[in-house]
Formats: C-alpha cells, sequence, structure tokens
C-alpha cells in the first residue's frame, strides 16, 4: 500500500496514457476496416465479365453522371445492388449475432440460434411448395414476404414464453431450441410432398443468394440498419455492463430484462430481413463478432462496429469468391461464406492463443 | 432520523423463506459495519433488499429518514453502491474500462478527460495500476475481486454493501482491501456494511456487528458484545472463546462441539 501511493499520480497519468492509446488503436482499426470494406465493395462491382479498371469503376461510383451507357447498366444497374447488398446484410447479421452472444451470454449464440432461419425456411417453403402467401398482397415477392413473416412470428412467440417464463438466456436458448426443431419438422414435411422441381427451388433458396438484390431491397436494410444500430449504440453502456454478469449488471442500474427484450427485438427483426432477402447465411453472424471481439475485445463502443464491419467484409468476401471461382457461374453464398471466414479465423485463433502462453 | 434502518423485513423465495422479521437500528454514517452469519443464513438477500434488486415481502428500509420503496430503481442505486458476491466474469473487458463503467453509472459512454484521471488515480491507490490493460477473464480470483472493490469504490453513494469483499484474497490484501473500505467509508461519511465470514477480520475492522441467523437479526451491537454473546456459537454450532492478542485486539477461536 505504501509504495503504492508515493507516486499515485505518476502512475495515473500513465494508465490515462495507456488507455488514451487503446482508444486511438481502436478508431483507427473501425476506420481501416471502413475502408478495407470500401475496396472490396469496388473489387465485387469489377468482378465478373467486362473489364472494369479498379481506378476507373471507384470514379463512376462516386460521380455516376461520368458513366458511359455501358458502364451505367454494368455498374449501376447490376454489380453495385449486389455489392451492397453483401455489405448490408454482412452488417445486419454481425450486429445481430454479436448482441445474440451478449445478452444470451453464450459465445455459441448467433443470429440464429433461437430458430429465425428454420422458420424463415419454413416460410419460403410453405411458399414454393403450396403457394401460400401468408402476407397478402406482396406478388412476386411472397417467397420472402413469407419468411420474414414466419420469423417476425417466431421471435414473437418467443417473447410470449419468456413472459410467462422470465427472461433468462437458458429459457431463451431451449425455447429456441423447440422451435428449432418444430419448424425443421414442419418443413421435412414440405419437403416430403414437394416435387422434384419444388425442391430444387426449395434447396437453391435456403442455400443463399445475392442475385435476388435490387436497389429496393438494399434500401430496407439500409433503413433497418439505420433504425437498430444508433438504438444498439445508444444500450452500448448496459450491454458491455451485461458481459460482467446479471448482477453486476443490475447492481449498476440496468434493467436486464427490459434490456434482453428490446435488443432481442433489434436482432429479430435484423436477422429476419436477413434471411428473407438472401436465405440463411448463418456462419457470418458467429464468426463475425468473434473475429472483432479478438480483435478489440468486448467493449461495445469498439466491438458493436467492428463486428457489423467483419460481417460485411465476409460477405464481401463471398460475394466475390462466389463469381470468381469459375467464371461465368454464380455459386450460392451459403457455400461459401465458411470458406472464406474459416482460414482467417483459424489464424486469428492460433495467434491468439500464442499471445496468451508466452 | 439519521443512518439506515430497516424493520421487520421478510422474503421468501417461492415457498422457502429466507429472511422474516429481519431488522437492526440505524447504522451511522462513517461506521463499517460487518454482517456475519453461516452459509445461508440470508446475507445476499438482505443486501439485495436493501439495494432494491429484490422486494421484501413485508417491511422497510429507511435511509435518513426517508422510505428506500419510495425511490426509483435507478435513484437508489445512485444512493446505495452494492458489490455482488464473487465476480468471475469471462468477458474480454478491460479493466481501465470496467472500473470505467462503475464511475460513468447510467451517464453512457461519453468519457471526459476528468474521467479518465479519476479512473487513473482509482486503480493506482487501490494496487492494481499494473493490471489496467488486462482483460477481466484472465485475471486470478482475487485480482478480479480487487476490481470489484475498486468498482465499488469509485461510485459516490451514501451507503455501500460489500458481499464478502475478501473471500478471494490473501493476508496481506486482505488487510489492505478492508483498511481502504474502512478509510473511505470515515473519509465519505458513508454507511458501509462488510458479509464477513472471518469473524478475525470481522472483529478488527468494524464498529458494529449483526449477526443473521436462519434468516433473523439474531445480535447486533459493538464486536465485543455480539462476539462475547451466546448467540454466536448457537448459530454456528461451534464452541468459540474469545481472547485478548498481542495488539489489544480480539481473537475469535471456533472449536467443534
Amino acid at each position: 500500500m505504501v509504495e503504492q501511493t508515493i507516486f499515485p499520480g505518476a502512475e495515473a497519468a500513465e494508465l490515462v496514457k495507456a488507455y488514451k492509446q487503446r482508444h486511438l488503436r481502436r478508431i483507427g482499426l473501425v476506420i481501416g476496416a471502413a475502408m478495407v470494406l470500401s475496396c472490396l465493395v469496388v473489387l465485387d462491382v469489377i468482378t465478373g465479365p467486362a473489364n472494369l479498371s479498379f481506378a476507373r469503376t471507384f470514379q463512376v461510383i462516386l460521380d455516376p453522371s461520368i458513366a458511359s451507357p455501358k458502364e451505367q447498366v454494368i455498374i449501376w444497374k447490376l454489380r453495385l445492388p449486389v455489392a451492397l447488398m453483401a455489405v448490408t446484410v454482412g452488417a445486419m447479421l454481425g450486429v445481430a449475432g454479436a448482441e445474440m452472444q451478449t445478452i444470451l451470454n453464450n459465445p455459441l449464440a448467433d443470429p440464429f440460434t433461437l430458430g429465425l432461419s428454420s422458420a424463415a425456411s419454413f416460410g419460403a417453403a410453405l411458399a414454393i411448395v403450396l403457394g401460400w402467401s401468408v402476407v397478402p398482397g406482396v406478388g412476386g415477392l411472397f417467397v420472402t414476404a413469407n419468411a420474414f413473416a414466419l420469423a417476425m412470428i417466431t421471435s414473437c412467440l418467443l417473447f410470449l414464453f419468456t413472459r410467462l417464463r422470465g427472461v433468462t438466456p437458458e429459457a431463451m436458448i431451449l425455447v429456441g431450441i423447440a422451435m428449432l426443431f418444430t419448424f425443421n419438422a414442419l418443413l421435412a414435411f414440405l419437403q416430403y410432398g414437394a416435387s422434384e422441381l419444388q425442391l430444387a427451388q426449395l434447396i437453391f433458396w435456403q442455400l443463399g443468394s445475392l442475385a435476388r438484390a435490387s436497389w429496393g431491397k438494399v434500401g430496407v436494410c439500409f433503413a433497418v440498419l439505420a433504425v437498430v444500430l444508433p438504438y444498439f449504440m445508444s444500450r452500448s453502456w448496459a450491454l458491455t455492463a451485461l458481459r460482467m454478469g446479471e448482477e453486476k449488471a443490475a447492481a449498476l442500474g440496468v434493467n436486464v430484462s427490459l434490456l434482453r427484450m428490446s435488443v432481442l427485438a433489434g436482432v429479430s427483426l435484423l436477422s429476419a430481413v436477413a434471411v428473407s432477402f438472401v436465405g440463411a447465411v448463418a456462419f457470418v453472424g458467429l464468426v463475425g463478432p468473434h473475429i472483432a471481439r479478438m480483435i478489440v475485445g468486448e467493449d461495445q463502443r469498439g466491438f458493436l462496429p467492428l463486428s457489423a464491419l467483419c460481417g460485411a467484409l465476409i460477405m464481401s468476401g463471398t460475394s466475390i469468391a462466389s463469381k470468381a471461382i469459375t467464371p461465368g457461374i454464380v455459386y450460392p453464398i451459403g457455400m461459401i461464406t465458411s470458406l472464406i471466414g474459416i482460414p482467417f479465423f483459424i489464424l486469428l485463433i492460433l495467434g491468439q492463443r500464442k499471445r496468451h502462453w508466452q | 432520523m439519521s443512518g439506515l434502518q430497516a424493520q421487520g423485513l421478510g422474503f421468501s423465495y417461492g415457498p422457502k423463506t429466507v429472511l422474516q422479521d429481519a431488522g437492526f437500528h440505524s447504522l451511522r454514517p462513517g461506521h463499517l459495519t460487518a454482517l456475519i452469519g453461516p452459509n445461508a443464513a440470508g446475507k445476499s438477500t438482505l443486501f439485495r433488499l436493501i439495494a432494491g434488486l429484490s422486494r421484501p415481502t413485508s417491511g422497510g428500509i429507511t435511509l435518513e429518514g426517508c422510505d428506500l420503496a419510495n425511490l426509483t430503481n435507478r435513484a437508489r442505486l445512485k444512493r446505495i453502491c452494492f458489490m455482488p458476491q464473487f465476480f468471475a466474469a469471462n468477458a474480454a473487458l478491460s479493466v481501465f474500462d470496467v472500473v470505467m463503467m462503475a464511475h460513468k453509472q447510467l451517464r453512457g459512454w461519453r468519457v471526459s478527460d476528468a474521467d479518465m484521471q479519476t479512473v487513473g488515480q482509482a486503480l493506482s491507490q487501490a494496487g492494481i495500476g499494473h493490471l489496467a490493460q488486462a482483460y477481466v477473464s484472465d485475471l486470478s480470483g482475487g485480482q478480479s475481486q480487487m476490481v470489484s472493490v475498486a468498482q465499488a469504490l469509485i461510485r459516490e453513494s451514501d451507503v455501500y454493501l460489500f458481499d464478502e469483499p475478501t473471500s478471494a484474497l490473501d493476508l496481506r490484501h486482505q488487510l489492505e482491501v478492508l483498511t481502504r473500505i474502512k478509510q473511505a467509508m470515515r473519509a465519505r461519511q458513508a454507511i458501509g456494511i462488510v458479509a464477513l465470514h472471518d469473524l478475525n477480520l470481522a472483529a478488527r475492522f468494524a464498529d458494529h456487528l449483526i449477526l443473521l441467523g436462519q434468516g433473523r437479526i439474531v445480535a447486533e451491537g459493538p464486536p465485543e458484545t455480539v462476539l462475547r454473546s451466546k448467540a454466536i456459537s448457537e448459530i454456528y454450532g461451534v464452541d468459540v472463546e474469545i481472547t485478548t492478542g498481542p495488539r489489544e485486539d480480539l481473537l475469535v477461536h471456533a472449536y467443534a462441539s
């Protein structure tokens, strides 16, 4: 005690300096990741037949007025919606996964832990196999609308159960698993009765595809992100506190149940929109947040933006790879995401362990 | 009416009664009270009731004449700082950040230079400056406990509740932490309650003892009186002998009866 209080001011100043450096490093990392992401978007746009150059494409994206008619069609009509869809869906899944892991206090949670993707697949199957539309009057979008409606109904059921049973992670996960198996069974029923053509269509839907992207859908994704992300940021203090344990967060004045419910609502919205637009891409929401955590830790000020960026980076990389592996063929993204993310993920795990051992 | 008072507190988890008719007389500002009692006597529950994290089924608590039940949860947790029992979070959060979090309680994340100075000084004074950049998931049990105490002491409250703040600490750190708590209570004129299992530490540091057994407050008063009372042997189920140590302090010896 005595030797430590001789220069408390000096040590405190050191600590403050180190803290500020950490903060700057965190900002630097987020800016760096955002810059890499914008390069990937441009790369995504030039990948494919048409021989676009990087610099020219970048200029056309920044200033649409200089585009030639051909560039106008290829860049603005065809490729940019897909590239931006990859970015927004990736960010949505990254954010949803990060907060799901936080509120369930479980590193294995992802946006679809609570059965949302099975529900969405079941909704899509209802549309594809039986031709049913859950939401009337949506026209050609009824597969998407069904998937979204079923995912949202599932999360409402989940809310109902947690109201009866208390908002604990255990109850939420168990009810979620029950949902997952229920919808998988229902889906199997529909698959059993489906024709070969319908089955092929259904499997293609489940494998996921960015080809269904449009400016309208990109707009919806941006809008949802623009609502949910600021809300999560505003709760970042409470979410960080929750990571220290429920009791401790409560002692600091966090209303833990309310926080869990409101964040779950946000996560449900994000993942329902993502899954209904591009199919069940599970890996991104699990690994994106883990990569962010290994880089900046779990302070939500860095964790949340970086989870979004990591998710977006993985999806953007996936989009590029799905076109580049065999020229002329666009592979379903569900098949590619794991192949893109896992090598990087394993590298990080290995690097992390080394640091702990030293 | 000054100080912290409780009357007729009752609480049960389902059919299991944890506290009944528990009450204590006014605890005075600047004093440190030790809450002692065997396992499952209701110590943590009593803390949760005072902090407002659970609602009592009967009875009430007043602080300086004001009924705590009339305060909102938020206002209550500003006046009463509760450090829950052992904290072993596996979060990738740095020690500096978690202490900052406690300091910024409910005021969001906008951190000023003054906030950083305060946290830096608190860590330095708590003797955990060298851990500032470490993740709480990498700390040992004792280290996380010291962080917990630092988190509690950085807050400015009228009442501080520490649930076993020294259970994972070595001898030297036990003495240091309790000394720091006691000094802080005196300097801030705050009411401090510490739940302790070690009766010798309770005898050494507390100005006042509360003995809890089977959900009731069995004895209350200066350490000398409570420790020499007959109740203590009965409640703990051991023979207790008190002697005076080499520095005029009370020593508690327990023998299996």
